[in-house]
C-alpha cells in the first residue's frame, strides 16, 4: 500500500475534460428555461481528463484493503471469498439494461430469478416465503420488525408494542426497533454467555411484540435454550425474529425456521457471497412463516394464471419499503454463489466456517482471555491479551492496530459490548490452514510483542499508508467537503 | 472431491480437529439440540460447474427482452462510461468492507469525501451524507430526520406530485415510527403551494417534501415556498434528480433545508430497480442530526491528511433505543460510481447530458403532438421527462411500442401517458417510436373514444 | 477516582446544579466526562426553551458514545455556555469550571431532591 495525497479536485483545470458525447443537434437547450428555474450558481465538478480520472482511482484503490488483499477476519461481517462469477453474471446486459417498470412479459428472466432464489433461501432457512427488497441487514430488520407488527395490528392486538433484546445483540437490533415505533426491553444473558430464560420469563406479559435473536449469538455461542424460549415467547403471543447476521455458522445445518423462528432476515452480502463494496449494495432478504406471508411488503412476485410471472401489490401487507424490487443486482450474484454451491457443498459452508473459528480460538486461548471457554460457532470473543504488561497496558485497539502492520485485516474490535475488550473474531469457510496458521502466528507474535515492546503496539500501525487519524478533531470541528475557496488561495 | 471454494483437504480437517479435540465435523455441533439439525436434502439445485452456472443464468438473462427505454419515472437510462466498471471492479473496492480500520481503507474514505462534495455542490447545500439505499428511502429518512431536528412535531407534508413509489416508501415509515403523513394536493400538475399555509397552521408540521420534478416531469415552481415552511419551525426537504440539477435550479436555491433523492440518474445502469443510490444532504445546522455514514478529514500523529468515519456518535449503536435512523451502511460502490461519472463529466459534461435530453425530450414532445392523438397535459416546462393527454388506452400504446422495441407511455394518471428521453436515445428512434404509434392509431379512433 | 465538588448538587445521570441568585447553573459531573472520552459535541438547547426535570435537554457526545443530558430542575433555559459550541473539550478539562446551560427554576424546592458531595460520593462507590 502507498499513500497517494490527492484528492480529484486538486487535480482540475480548467478546460480540460473526461468525458464522450455525441454532438448536440438539437435546435432547443434547457437555456430557453425560465431563469426561476435554472440553476444560477457555479457547479463545481472537477475538471480532469479520462487517464487523470482512471490513475486517480486506481492510486486511491491502493490505499485500501479487500478479502482479496488478504485475510480478513472481521467478526460478525463475514468476509468470505467473493466470486467473480458473481460479478459477470449480475452484469449481463440481459439484467443491467432492465427497466424497473417494464411489463412483466418483458422481464420473465429477472422475475425468475427472483421466484428462484426465494425458493432456495425457503429451503435453506426453512422459512415459507421471502421478500427480496431490503436493501441490507439493517434494512431488513427494519422491514421484518414492520412485519411483527403488522401481524399483531391485522388481529387488533394493538398493545403488543414491546420487543425483547438481548444485552448481547447487534446494534442495529434495538435501533430497528425504535424506527419501527417499537419500545425495546433488553434481556440478560447468563455468564455462560447465552439468554438468561429466568429474566426473560417475567418480561412475557401481553404487551411483547416479539424478541429479536441472533442464534449463534454475539459471541459465537449457540442459544442451547432455543426450544424452552420458542415455547415461552410463543405461548405468551409473542414472534421470534432471527437475525441472520450470523447465520454463515448454521448454513447447510441448522435451519432458523426448525427452532421456531417466525421472522428472518439473511444478509447476502454476509453469507451469500455478494462482496460487501466498501459498505454496500448488499441485500437484506426476510422470510417468514406460511402465517406471515400475506404481510411480506409489496411488491412481490407471484404466479399468474398462465403460468408466467408477475409483480404484484401485497393489499394486507406491511407497506413499500423499497422504490422497486431491491437490489436486483445482489440478488443476481447470491443466486450464481448457490448455484456454484449446489446441494452437495452448501452442506459444508456452515461447518467448515465453524471449524476454521474453533482452530483459531484453540490455538490462541493461551495467550488471549476467552470469557466463554466452550465450543463456538463460527466466530468467538476474546476480551484482550490473557496478561497484560505493567504500566502500559496494552488495549484491543492496539492489538487491532499492530495486525494491520502485518498485513492482516483487523477482527471486530469493542463488540460484543459484554466485555471491555472484545476481540471478536470470524475466519470463514474460504481461509486455507496456512492462512489461519500463519494469522495464529502473528497473534501470537503480537501478544509476546506487547509483553516486551508495548511501546510498538500503541503507535501502531507503522506499515500503512498513514497513521491512527485524529478523530477527536475530525468530529469537533467537522470538515465533510472539499474547501474551493482553501484552494483558490494557494493557487491549486 | 474438492469445491473451489473450499481450500479443506482431508489432512487438513483432520489436522484442525485434532487442535480442537474432536473427531467429526459433526461433533462441532454437539451443543445444538439434535431435533433442529437439518438431516434432510436441500431443495436447491446440485452443485454446478462455473461453465454450467454461466449458461444457465445466460439463458435466464436472455428470456428477458431488451428495449429502448422511453421512460423514467425514478429510473433513468443515462450513458455510463467505460472507465467506471473498470475501477469499481477492482478488488480493493469491491471486496472490503465499511472502512472501519481507516489506516487500510483511505481509498473509500477518500472517494467518500469526494462523493460528498459533489453532493453537496450538486445539491447547494452544506453536507452530504455517504449515500442511503435508494430515492424512495431517502426521503424516508428525510421525513424522519425533520421530525428529529424539531421538538414535539409529528406531522410531514407530502406533496401528491413526488413519485409514487416515493410516497409509499415515505408512508410505510412514518406510519409505523408513529409520524403522521399529510399530502399536499396537486393543481393542474404541480404542487398546490397555496393549500400550504393552511396545512401549516396547526402548528405540528415537522416537515414539508416536494419534488424539484414531479411525477410528470415538470419542474416545479417553488418561490415562497422555504419562507412559509421556515416561518412555522418546520424544514423543507427537495426531493431531486441530481443529474438536472447541473441546469435547474438546486434545493440550495429553494432554500431547502434537506435534499434527498436517486443518484440512479449520474450514469447507474437500470438494473431492474437496484443498485441504486439515494443521497441526503443538508444545511451545516443539521449536519449532526443527519443519518447514515459521513467521512471527515483529519490527520494522523506525523500530520499527513487523512479521512475517517466521523460524527458516529450519532448512530444507531450508541444512541440505539431513541434513534430515528437505523442505516449503518451506505451504497458505498454505487457512490463510487457516482463520484467516477461526476470526474469524468465535470460540469460541461453534464450540463450536456441534459442539454441532449432536454432537446431530443422537446423533440419527441413536439412530434407526438402533431400526431394529432395527444394534446398537452399540464402545459408547463420540462426537462427530459413529460406527460401528455390521450384518449388511447395506455396500455394499448404501450403494446405498440412494446413490438416496436420500445418501452414508454407509462400511465401516470387517468388519460395520462408519461414519457422520457435521455442523451442514450437517437433521432432515428425517435423518429421511428412516433411513426410506429402513427401507423396503430390514427385520429379519429381517438375521437371515437377507443 | 473521580473529583467531586463540594458546594454542588448532583443526580444520579451524572448532572451537577449550583444554584446562584435563585439561578440553576448546570453541567456534568466528572464522572460523566472521564467516562463519556473526549467529547466532541455538546447539543443544548436554546434560550428560552423549556426544559423538566428528569427528561432530556441535550447530549454530549464523544467520538464513540452520545449520551443524554437529563434535567435536574425544571425551568426556562436564560443562557447557555456558547463556548462549548467552539470548544467542547472544556468539558473534558474541568467539568466544574465550565457550565452548560443557566435555568430559572419555575420550582426551586426541586433541588431538595439532588445530592450533595457526600452523597453523591456514596452513589458513585455504590455503582462500582
Amino acid at each position: 500500500m502507498k499513500y497517494y495525497d490527492k484528492l480529484i479536485f486538486e487535480l482540475s483545470r480548467e478546460g480540460r475534460s473526461g468525458y464522450s458525447l455525441p454532438e448536440d443537434r438539437w435546435d432547443c437547450h434547457p437555456d430557453s428555461l425560465p431563469d426561476g428555474l435554472k440553476r444560477a450558481s457555479a457547479l463545481r465538478l472537477p475538471q480532469v481528463s479520462e487517464p487523470d480520472v482512471m490513475r486517480h482511482y486506481v492510486n486511491l484503490s491502493n490505499m485500501n484493503f479487500g478479502v482479496d488483499t488478504g485475510f480478513y477476519p472481521l467478526g460478525s461481517c463475514t468476509m468470505k471469498y467473493n466470486p467473480r462469477i458473481n460479478e459477470e453474471t449480475a452484469s449481463l446486459p440481459g439484467f443491467s439494461g432492465l427497466h424497473p417498470l417494464q411489463p412483466a412479459d418483458t422481464v420473465q428472466g429477472a422475475l425468475q430469478i427472483y421466484e428462484d432464489l426465494s425458493r432456495c433461501l425457503c429451503s435453506l432457512t426453512g422459512m415459507a416465503a421471502f421478500t427480496l427488497n431490503p436493501f441490507a441487514g439493517a434494512h431488513g430488520e427494519l422491514t421484518g420488525l414492520m412485519v411483527m407488527r403488522q401481524y399483531h395490528i391485522s388481529r387488533g392486538d394493538m398493545k403488543r408494542t414491546k420487543v425483547i433484546v438481548p444485552d448481547s445483540a447487534h446494534g442495529t437490533n434495538p435501533a430497528s426497533a425504535a424506527v419501527c415505533g417499537l419500545e425495546v426491553v433488553q434481556v440478560r444473558s447468563t455468564p455462560e454467555g447465552v439468554i438468561d430464560i429466568q429474566d426473560l420469563k417475567p418480561l412475557l406479559d401481553d404487551t411483547v411484540a416479539g424478541i429479536m435473536m441472533t442464534n449463534p449469538n454475539t459471541l459465537g455461542l449457540f442459544e442451547t435454550g432455543i426450544d424452552e424460549i420458542e415455547k415461552s415467547v410463543h405461548e405468551a403471543g409473542g414472534l421470534l425474529y432471527y437475525d441472520g447476521a450470523n447465520m454463515n455458522a448454521l448454513l447447510g445445518k441448522v435451519r432458523p425456521g426448525d427452532m421456531g423462528f417466525d421472522i428472518m432476515h439473511l444478509n447476502l452480502h454476509k453469507t451469500f457471497s455478494t462482496p460487501h463494496g466498501g459498505g454496500g449494495p448488499g441485500a437484506g432478504p426476510v422470510g417468514v412463516s406460511a402465517r406471515l406471508a400475506r404481510l411480506l411488503p409489496s411488491p412481490a412476485v407471484s404466479k399468474r394464471e398462465d403460468g408466467k410471472l408477475e409483480m404484484v401489490a401485497m393489499p394486507d401487507g406491511a407497506g413499500r419499503i423499497s422504490g422497486f424490487t431491491g437490489n436486483f443486482g445482489v440478488l443476481v450474484k447470491a443466486y450464481t454463489y448457490i448455484l456454484m454451491l449446489g446441494r452437495q457443498n452448501v452442506k459444508n459452508v456452515g461447518p467448515y466456517a465453524v471449524l476454521a473459528a474453533n482452530y483459531v480460538k484453540e490455538s490462541l486461548k493461551d495467550k488471549y482471555k476467552l470469557p466463554v471457554n466452550s465450543l463456538c460457532k463460527h466466530e468467538f470473543v476474546f476480551d484482550g491479551l490473557l496478561e497484560t504488561g505493567d504500566g502500559h497496558e496494552v488495549t484491543t485497539l492496539d492489538i487491532a492496530k499492530r495486525l494491520l502492520d502485518y498485513g492482516f485485516h483487523a477482527p471486530t474490535i469493542y463488540f460484543p459490548l459484554l466485555f471491555h475488550q472484545s476481540i471478536m473474531i470470524e475466519p470463514t469457510e474460504t481461509e486455507s490452514r496456512e492462512t489461519l496458521d500463519a494469522f495464529i502466528s502473528v497473534m501470537r507474535r503480537i501478544a509476546d510483542e506487547a509483553a516486551a515492546d508495548p511501546g510498538l503496539l500503541k503507535t501502531a500501525p507503522h506499515n500503512t499508508p498513514v497513521g491512527r487519524p485524529d478523530e477527536t478533531s475530525a468530529a469537533t470541528h467537522p470538515k465533510l467537503k472539499y474547501d474551493f475557496c482553501q484552494a483558490t488561495k494557494t493557487g491549486l | 472431491m474438492g469445491f473451489a471454494y473450499f481450500p479443506h483437504t482431508d489432512e487438513d480437517i483432520r489436522v484442525m480437529l485434532d487442535r480442537i479435540g474432536l473427531k467429526s465435523v459433526d461433533e462441532l455441533y454437539s451443543d445444538v439440540p439434535q431435533n433442529v439439525i437439518y438431516k434432510g436434502e436441500f431443495d436447491i439445485p446440485d452443485a454446478m460447474s462455473e461453465m454450467e452456472v454461466r449458461r444457465k443464468i445466460g439463458d435466464l438473462a436472455s428470456r428477458n427482452v431488451r428495449l429502448k427505454i422511453f421512460c423514467g419515472a425514478g429510473a433513468y437510462d443515462h450513458y455510463s462510461p467505460a472507465v467506471i466498471p473498470a475501477v469499481i471492479s477492482r478488488s480493493e473496492y469491491l471486496t472490503s468492507y465499511t472502512p472501519y480500520q481507516a489506516e487500510v481503507s483511505q481509498g473509500t474514505l477518500r472517494y467518500i469525501f469526494e462523493f460528498q462534495t459533489m453532493m453537496a455542490e450538486l445539491t447547494g447545500m452544506d453536507c452530504s451524507n455517504a449515500s442511503m439505499y435508494d430515492g424512495p428511502t431517502s426521503a424516508a429518512e428525510a421525513a424522519l430526520m425533520t421530525v428529529a431536528c424539531t421538538r414535539k412535531k409529528h406531522r410531514v407534508l407530502l406533496s401528491a406530485t413526488l413519485l409514487p413509489q416515493v410516497l409509499e416508501v415515505v408512508e410505510t415509515y412514518c406510519r409505523f415510527h408513529g409520524v403522521e403523513v399529510t399530502e399536499i394536493p396537486a393543481a393542474d400538475g404541480v404542487t398546490d403551494l397555496g393549500a400550504v399555509p393552511q396545512l401549516l397552521s396547526g402548528g405540528d408540521v415537522a416537515g414539508v417534501i416536494v419534488p424539484g420534478i414531479n411525477r410528470y416531469g415538470i419542474i416545479e415552481d417553488l418561490t415562497g415556498l422555504a419562507d412559509a415552511v421556515h416561518a412555522s419551525k418546520a424544514l423543507l426537504a427537495v426531493y431531486s434528480d441530481p443529474s438536472a440539477l447541473a441546469v435547474i435550479r438546486t434545493p440550495g436555491e429553494w432554500g431547502a433545508d434537506i435534499a434527498c433523492g436517486d443518484a440512479q440518474s449520474l450514469g447507474i445502469p437500470l438494473n431492474f430497480g437496484g443498485p441504486y443510490l439515494g443521497f441526503l444532504c443538508c444545511r451545516q445546522e443539521y449536519v449532526r442530526k443527519l443519518p447514515g455514514r459521513i467521512a471527515g478529514e483529519t490527520s494522523d500523529a506525523e500530520g499527513r491528511r487523512c479521512y475517517v468515519l466521523t460524527l458516529q456518535a450519532r448512530e444507531q449503536h450508541i444512541r440505539r433505543e431513541k434513534a430515528t435512523s437505523n442505516i449503518c451502511s451506505n451504497q458505498s460502490l454505487m457512490a463510487l460510481y457516482v463520484t467516477v461519472y461526476l470526474s469524468l463529466m465535470g460540469p460541461d459534461g453534464l450540463r450536456k447530458v441534459n442539454s441532449l435530453s432536454y432537446g431530443g425530450a422537446h423533440y419527441l414532445h413536439s412530434r407526438l403532438l402533431e400526431t394529432g392523438l395527444f394534446s398537452e397535459a399540464f402545459s408547463r416546462p420540462f426537462l427530459k421527462e413529460f406527460a401528455l393527454r390521450t384518449s388511447v388506452p395506455a396500455d394499448r400504446l404501450q403494446k405498440v411500442l412494446l413490438d416496436n422495441g420500445y418501452f414508454g407511455a407509462l400511465s401516470c394518471g387517468e388519460d395520462l401517458v408519461s414519457f422520457c428521453v435521455t442523451e442514450n436515445r437517437t433521432k432515428e428512434e425517435i423518429d421511428d417510436l412516433v411513426e410506429a404509434i402513427s401507423k396503430a392509431f390514427r385520429p379519429d379512433d381517438c375521437l371515437k373514444g377507443c | 477516582m473521580s473529583k467531586i465538588e463540594e458546594g454542588l448538587l448532583y443526580s444520579e445521570s451524572h448532572e451537577w446544579v449550583k444554584v446562584e441568585d435563585g439561578k440553576a447553573v448546570i453541567g456534568i459531573s466528572d464522572f460523566a466526562q472521564k467516562s463519556m472520552g473526549n467529547i466532541v459535541y455538546v447539543d443544548m438547547p436554546d434560550e428560552d426553551d423549556d426544559i423538566a426535570r428528569n427528561e432530556d435537554f441535550g447530549a454530549v457526545e464523544s467520538v464513540k458514545a452520545a449520551s443524554d443530558l437529563i434535567a435536574p430542575v425544571s425551568g426556562t433555559v436564560t443562557d447557555r455556555n456558547e463556548v462549548l459550541e467552539d470548544e467542547p473539550g472544556l468539558l473534558n478539562e474541568d467539568p466544574y469550571a465550565n457550565w452548560i446551560i443557566k435555568v430559572e427554576m419555575s420550582d426551586p424546592s426541586e433541588t431538595e431532591s439532588l445530592m450533595d458531595a457526600a452523597a453523591y460520593k456514596a452513589f458513585l462507590d455504590s455503582q462500582e
